[in-house]
């Protein structure tokens, strides 16, 4: 293991290197933990210039009630996990077909086709902008949930396709061949022996579509307009206009466009994390 | 296949093998083609034009071929190349990320307790939105009510009473207001974006470390390789997966950015802080009317930059490819 084993080195060390975990991790948060205490703040102590003192009085339930009673926040939420759950039921579906399409059968189109999937995925989101911005205007689908989930779930399908053909391809063949020498139908081994075997991706995948696209914002500016289908983050945005100063309250609200993404990391920890290195955590 | 077998059969089950590929991959690919890799060809046809985004009566497009112009254009606009300047900038700045990740990583690197709760704590600013992040730093830099604003009062200024009894602050030097700061706003700016940055980078160097041989480190340490020469010699050779993924995805990171600049400056003050990502939008849908054939030549100048990036990562993984 690199660096040493702090239990090999002195007791003074060990010590030093105790005190200097738990320092370092607040001096790290520090943001994080500043707009926490401005969110439980009453409105004096921001008047007042009270921003990193003593709270006067502890007003976590009343601030975060007026988010929701003072503004379209509870529309921005729901409109979010309206965008995100469909986006990650319908991207990671596609890609478990086209990873196995891709990783089992050796066809001549297999690797440009997969490049292409990877190509698209590093794209900028501007050269998609004008070109999605007019099919969906044209199409009905400008300013509606519909119009970004489908948008969402067909340039998260690259990265998905990219991570579950990677999966697939390393899934013992011979299992594989040996069904179909037996005379088992392509998709009968696809549902039955194979989508068993890659539920680690699609957790995986799940966790961290989800956080992408609960955190997306362009998109989100581009595609919606009205309050019938803003998501959080977009939201957000709206509410700082809305609430000029009233820091306590932009403070709760962004907050709590924070905790769906920090729950699920949280619960799925190992998966977000395999998600991430491209399941480079298999060793 | 048995041939004698095959005029009985369908011909879709003779041709079984040939066709489930593409069966499979279908739907994937008409999606991806409808929503990105058509689009990619649409901006840059676009980019010839000059387009308000408008239909007239009969459905048809506004647009007129201008051929060029967008690009000639561009060539003496000084928003344009301001924005790429802050596009190299961001590229330099933000691969401070991946240094930094690995600082933090090799400090984690150990097994006390709670030191899981710790790295995943570490992780915490790469999970939140970035609008969040831009937020919090929005705030963090604002002089009046901001941290730096408070620090700055607690060392320069001193409260003054005057005899109505009204308090007021006069300080020796006024307080930096970094984002107003033609200078400075993008340095605050990237300074916020490293913050989730070195998180991403960080936990790709924690799984690269959990990988390294146990042999070679023991090995080297028998040979009298410790500290700075273990981590140049032994360790970091074999980190280089992990280094890699870490400059793949922050140098698209910085091209990316985006988020951070609409929440902090809108790409001001007086255009300072624009990057392409963001002077592309700002261009295309504006208040005063929208202009898609030049957003669209923006755009392609973009794409073409991360065009060159794009083409290394697939060019190393064909050699991956070709290697197994």
């Amino acid at each position: 293991m690199f660096p040493q084993p702090i239990q090999e080195s002195s007791k003074s060390r060990q010590f030093l290197y105790k005190i200097a975990l738990p320092v370092v991790l607040f001096l790290w948060l520090l943001p994080l933990l500043a707009i926490f205490m401005t969110s439980i703040r009453p409105a004096v102590d921001i008047n007042s210039g009270n921003m990193f003192g003593w709270p006067s009085a502890f007003n976590l339930v009343e601030n975060y009630i007026a988010v929701f009673t003072q503004s379209e926040a509870l529309q921005y939420f729901w409109n979010s996990v309206k965008v995100t759950v469909p986006t990650v039921i319908i991207s990671v579906s596609l890609a478990c077909l086209a990873g196995y399409g891709l990783a089992i059968y050796r066809f001549k189109f297999a690797l440009p086709l997969f490049f292409l999937f990877i190509a698209g995925n590093f794209v900028p989101f501007q050269i998609l902008m004008v070109p999605v911005r007019d099919l969906s205007v044209r199409t009905g689908l400008y300013d509606t949930v519909t119009g970004l989930v489908l948008f969402h779930a067909a340039f998260q399908t690259g990265f998905c396709t990219l991570f579950m053909r990677n999966f697939i391809r390393d899934l013992p063949r011979e299992l594989i061949e040996s069904a179909r020498i037996e005379g088992v139908g392509e998709l009968k081994i696809f549902w039955y022996l194979v989508l068993p075997l890659v539920r680690p991706a699609i957790a995986a995948l799940s966790v961290l579509i989800f956080t992408f696209i609960w955190n997306d914002f362009f998109w989100a500016t581009v595609l919606t307009q009205g309050e019938s289908s803003k998501p959080i983050t977009a939201g957000i945005r709206a509410l700082n206009g809305q609430f000029v100063s009233q820091w306590h309250l932009v403070s709760a609200a962004s907050l709590m466009a924070a905790v769906p993404p920090i729950l699920i990391f949280f619960a799925m920890q190992k998966h977000f994390i395999a998600g991430l290195t491209l399941g480079a955590t298999k060793g | 296949m048995n041939a004698a077998n095959g005029s009985q059969r369908s011909w879709f089950q003779r041709n079984r093998i040939t066709l489930a590929p593409w069966l499979f991959v279908a739907p994937a690919l008409l999606f991806f083609s409808v929503y990105v890799i058509i689009p990619i060809f649409q901006s840059i046809t676009i980019s010839f034009y000059e387009w308000n985004g408008l239909y007239n009566a009969q459905g048809e497009s506004t647009a007129t071929w201008v051929g060029l112009q967008n690009y000639e254009k561009l060539l003496d606009d000084e928003r344009f190349f301001v924005s790429l300047k802050n596009n190299v900038i961001w590229l330099v700045f933000y691969m401070l990320a991946v240094p930094a990740g690995l600082a933090i990583a090799l400090f984690l690197n150990q097994t006390v307790t709670g030191i899981r709760i710790y790295k995943s704590l570490f992780f915490f600013p790469f999970v939140i939105s970035q609008v969040v992040v831009g937020l919090i730093f929005g705030w963090f830099y604002n002089p009046d009510f901001g941290v730096i604003g408070s620090v700055w009062k607690a060392a320069f200024c001193e409260e003054v009473i005057n005899i109505v009894g009204n308090v007021s602050t006069r300080c020796t030097h006024s307080p930096p207001d970094i984002l107003a700061d033609e200078t400075w706003a993008t340095y605050g700016i990237i300074f916020a974006g490293l913050w989730p940055q070195i998180a991403y980078c960080m936990i790709l160097y924690l799984t690269g470390l959990n990988n390294v041989s146990p042999d070679q480190i023991e090995a080297a340490r028998l040979d009298g390789a410790r500290g700075w020469r273990m981590l140049r010699h032994v360790i970091l050779p074999q980190l280089a997966p992990a280094t890699f993924l870490a400059i793949v995805v922050t140098v698209i990171g910085a091209l990316r950015s985006f988020d951070m600049i609409a929440i902090m400056t809108r790409g001001g003050p007086y255009g300072s802080t624009n990057v392409l990502a963001y002077y592309m939008y700002e261009t295309a849908i504006s208040e005063y009317g929208d202009r898609y054939g030049y957003g669209s030549a923006i755009a392609t100048v973009l794409f073409l930059i991360m065009l060159v990036y794009i083409s290394y990562f697939l060019w190393r993984m064909y050699q991956d490819e070709r290697g197994r």
